[in-house]
């Protein structure tokens, strides 16, 4: 038994457990007394932001939580629900890992795939694919090499030995990223709609039950750390980042699996942030009841641990099964099998209180209720002012920058910017074909991964431009949406539903919590009119470093449905002649573009302007294309513009790289042209004889669209008279430049 | 013609393995857990890829401790067709089942990839549906694929025509440029003295369908089924 003297409870030590006066004068309201040490830190988790969403959730609610295909609503359980047809639903969700990944890459990026991983399979589903979201500093300095190698390596090592595809995500290298990297997981995974299983605990004298590994002092107070600033002082937090072991994991999914299936489970929750603190306390107020719980029971894994610390810790691969009384043993003999810990150690309870209790004795009640999101957590809204940088960043006048004189030299540097460049480098690290379902393996506009016992596939990318949002949060937030959607159906697919990481400063300053709320509203906007619900998420805050706050960075996981696997279609040229043709007009705009920042280090402008009804159409044009077979490859528009996605489509198949020559007609100058980001534009190939087909049905979703040039097997990109390369050169800067950027010594 | 594929902890390409074996090829196939200690009947045993007890200590270094392993031991050297596909191939190795050792990557680093191999003996139970000198498309997924053995070894095996997949080009090359793990000359599969067991790093049941861009795997189950 603990012999550590436990602290005075009192308000200073709240403020040290990072509540305010007034949350602590509302847990004395609560309790009706002053809470012991216990039951401070598990209200102190619980209210963290992390936990309670407590500044986020007035804006979350705005978004678009529900909708036909829906089984659940956002927020209802750990991860959205979403029906796609034959008995079939998939589930899925993003979350962050950044405070962790910028302590200790390795083990932060690899617990934060282990977390999402147990948030889908908590469910009852089968994860069939994982997705990341990366943001770093600049590789040209040595710590941001460091982390973005180290990140990479520990999602792969997590991922690849879960034998769970990692087949998508996203990369940005920028400034101010650098001491706060952004590291956002999403996994995907399938269910029959009738084995789903909810995070409730419901029944008086029903069993609850603490499975896989054993309970130790690592990650104590993570959540909390996550609603924190990154300073000088966070190295010595290096212990509230957990450590992950994979193949407890992979037992524990097959074992949860085989246990999810049985009736006599109640309800199931994995323990990621606060521990046994926050599945007790969800899985009770989901269900209407409370727990009475034995803390000695709980499998150790180093002696004389406090209530407190068993309550808070973090320790990975555990999850929480309440059974019906009687089938103990059951669920004990699965376990066993997969020689994991089960053990009961708890009662439910008609009493709506977390009851606590140590060796006999009591330490600590709580109404479960008070604690969680959705009940007595606190909810604020924030203050919100228009950011002092607006009128510096769109003052500048970009009109009459000097016009490069070398248009070929510009496209081969932004084809070697790092944000543009081949991304194999990170995707080759990852088992991206295991499951023998990936379609379309990363290198394509989205993955796309078929559902065995179908005719059904699924297309999925994440996507969130940063300096968009920067810029103009509420149009970042709406292009993130845009661009997802536009990634899916270049692939063949109707986007059905999104999942969202948004990640912030702090948001206590009033203009970050204007970028937040405007870029939520642009989501908002976009989702519902791509009708594509929040499926659910994940907000982190307090994404600053000494240097400042992080652009703002909503990041959007799209998950698309093909409905005949026949119709999925790659984002590379493919045939000889064949005609190249855009969907969508090129705008004037070079406001947040890759060019700028690349050619003229400029991060300047106003972000592109987005249409979203008309982006709508373009969707409806280009799957239309797709499904009747007149487009033979689709691939949009975005970072780099036009010139950067004409050379992906011809350098992307991985067997044969195949030349174009372009010829475009507009009155805009030429770097405006080839490199502006206009939203909603697709580039298509189409066989000759298909051409009328395509213009009717461009005519009939009210689209323009124009032939651009076509397709020659001639190893050349010519566009206009001012772009001649070879694509061997094309390709070598291409592939070069990460792998270039990471054998750097200094 | 009935297969077996084991299922260690860790393993992650059972599901698959038996998937191609079921719905594609249509063969008879059951999995076999760990911890049995006997076996039902069975023309092939597959040791599938994937992570065996987490390939803590070294690759595939504790499944060759689990009971199953002894039975499989039984039916390998009574002649049995044995065939160890990525983490499989290392336990096989750590088995003393084949010869040598799959060490970590040159580059140190987790590939997954396509490769070309090239079928170097046709003439095995294993590899008899392709021509000889065919060259195969499959994914290759592992951190520790970089086949060594020894000079005498070396000999031996090429002398015996126990090599049955080396990397090579789209062409049929075996040149370093295509080797992907630094395997040494370029090996991808061998075959133990008897020639009734197979471990090889590529992976067949994921370019045996196509919908997943190749179906150059499966080459090695029709072989198989030919047996009987």
């Amino acid at each position: 038994m603990s012999k550590i003297e436990e602290p005075v409870v009192d308000l200073e030590l709240a403020i040290q457990h990072g509540l305010n006066e007034g949350e602590w004068e509302k847990i004395i309201k609560i309790l009706g007394r002053t809470p012991n040490y216990t039951e401070l830190g598990v209200f102190s988790v619980m209210w963290s932001e992390h936990c309670s969403y407590k500044n986020s959730i007035a804006m979350l609610k705005t978004l678009p939580r529900s909708g036909k295909r829906l089984l659940v609503k956002a927020g209802e359980e750990n991860a959205g629900l979403v029906d796609i047809g034959d008995g079939l639903a998939i589930a899925f969700k993003i979350e962050s890992h950044n405070h962790p990944s910028a302590l200790e890459p390795f083990q932060g990026a690899a617990t934060g795939v282990g977390g999402i991983l147990r948030d889908i399979f908590t469910m009852g589903a089968r994860p069939i694919a994982s997705l990341d979201s990366l943001r770093f500093g600049p590789l040209n300095n040595p710590r941001n090499r460091y982390l973005f190698d180290q990140v990479v390596q520990g999602i792969a090592h997590y991922g690849n030995c879960m034998g769970v595809p990692t087949v998508a995500g996203d990369v940005y290298f920028e400034d101010c990223y650098s001491g706060n990297p952004l590291v956002n997981v999403m996994t995907i995974g399938i269910v029959k709609h009738d084995r789903v299983k909810s995070a409730t605990s419901k029944g008086e004298g029903n069993t609850v039950m603490i499975v896989g590994s054993s309970t130790g002092r690592d990650g104590i107070h993570g959540a909390t750390f996550a609603s924190v600033e990154l300073d000088e002082e966070s190295e010595s937090k290096r212990s509230s980042v957990q450590v992950g072991d994979p193949f407890t994991e992979k037992l524990l999914l097959e074992a949860t699996l085989e246990v999810a299936r049985k009736n006599y489970v109640i309800g199931i929750q994995d323990m990621g942030a606060a521990g046994i603190t926050c599945c007790t306390s969800e899985m009770s107020a989901r269900g209407g009841f409370g727990m009475i719980l034995d803390l000695s029971a709980v499998p150790l894994r180093e002696p004389n641990m406090s209530p407190y610390e068993i309550m808070l810790s973090e320790s990975q691969e555990r999850m929480l099964v309440v059974v019906r009384r009687g089938f103990e043993e059951e669920v004990k003999t699965i376990f066993k099998k997969w020689d994991l810990n089960c053990v009961e150690f708890g009662k439910v309870t008609d009493i709506k209180d977390l009851q606590l209790y140590m060796n006999g004795k009591n330490v600590g009640t709580i109404p479960a209720w008070d604690l969680v999101l959705g009940g007595g957590a606190p909810v604020y809204e924030r203050e919100t002012i228009e950011p002092e940088y607006f009128k510096e960043v769109r003052s500048v006048d970009l009109k009459n920058l000097p016009e490069p004189n070398d248009y070929n030299d510009v496209l081969l540097k932004l084809l070697s910017s790092h944000n543009i460049a081949d991304k194999s480098w990170i995707y080759r690290q990852y088992d991206y074909s295991v499951r023998t379902s990936t379609a379309i393996p990363p290198g394509s506009s989205s993955a796309v991964i078929r559902i065995k016992g179908t005719n059904k596939a699924i297309a999925t990318k994440t996507d969130g431009n940063g300096r968009y949002t920067y810029l103009n949060p509420y149009r970042g937030g709406a292009i993130a949406v845009a661009e997802s959607a536009r990634n899916v159906v270049c692939s063949g697919a109707k986007p059905i539903a999104i999942t969202n990481c948004l990640n912030f400063g702090n948001p206590y300053d009033p203009e970050i919590f204007y970028q937040f709320k405007n870029a939520v509203l642009g989501m908002r906007d976009a989702c519902y009119a791509f009708n594509t619900p929040v499926t659910g998420g994940n907000v982190s805050f307090y994404n600053e470093s000494p240097s400042g706050a992080i652009f703002p960075t909503p990041v959007v996981g799209m998950v698309g449905l093909i409905n005949d696997i026949s119709h999925i279609t790659t984002s590379w040229f493919k045939n000889d002649g064949d005609f190249i043709m855009m969907l969508g007009t090129i705008k004037g705009e070079l406001g947040g573009s890759e060019y700028l920042k690349v050619i003229h280090n400029l991060v300047a402008g106003d972000a592109p302007t987005i249409d979203l009804p008309f982006e709508k159409r373009v969707h409806n044009a280009c799957l239309e294309a797709i499904r009747r077979r007149v487009a033979n490859s689709a691939t949009d528009i975005s970072d780099g513009g036009l010139a950067v996605a004409i050379a992906e489509a011809c350098i992307s198949n991985p067997d044969k790289s195949i030349g174009a020559s372009v010829y475009i007609s507009r009155k805009l100058r030429n770097d405006v042209l080839f490199f502006g980001e206009s939203q909603s534009v697709i580039i298509l190939s189409i066989n000759e004889n298909r051409l009328l087909e395509m213009e009717r049905i461009a005519a009939k979703n009210i689209v323009p669209c124009v032939t651009i040039g076509r397709v020659k097997d001639n190893g050349r990109l010519r566009m206009n008279d001012v772009i001649d390369v070879s694509l061997e050169e094309i390709k070598t800067v291409y592939t070069n430049a990460i792998p270039g950027a990471m054998k750097m010594t200094s | 013609m009935k297969f077996g594929v084991v299922v260690f902890p860790g393993s992650n390409c059972d599901h698959d393995t038996y998937h191609v074996l079921k719905k594609v090829v249509g063969a008879k196939v059951e999995y076999i857990w760990h911890k049995e200690t006997t076996l039902n009947f069975f023309d092939v045993i597959i040791l599938p890829g994937g992570f065996s007890y987490g390939d803590y200590l070294r690759v595939g270094a504790v499944a060759r401790f689990s009971p199953v392993m002894r039975e499989v031991i039984k039916f390998a050297n009574s002649g049995g067709l044995v065939l160890g596909i990525c983490n499989g191939f290392q336990v096989l190795l750590e088995a003393g089942l084949l010869p040598g050792s799959l060490i970590t990557n040159d580059h140190l680093r987790f590939r997954c990839q396509d490769v070309y191999i090239k079928v170097a003996n046709n003439k095995t139970c294993f590899s008899r549906s392709y021509e000889s000198g065919q060259v195969l498309k499959m994914p290759i997924a592992h951190y520790s694929g970089n086949y060594f053995a020894d000079k005498e070894t070396l000999k031996i095996l090429e002398g015996t025509e126990r090599i049955v997949f080396q990397y090579c080009s789209l062409d049929g090359n075996v040149i370093p440029e295509e080797n992907p793990n630094g395997s040494i000359l370029n090996i991808a599969g061998i075959l133990n003295e008897n020639k009734n067991i197979l471990g090889m790093m590529p992976h067949p049941e994921r370019a045996a369908e196509k919908i997943l861009g190749s179906e150059d795997g499966l080459g090695i189950f029709n072989s198989l089924l030919r047996e009987s």
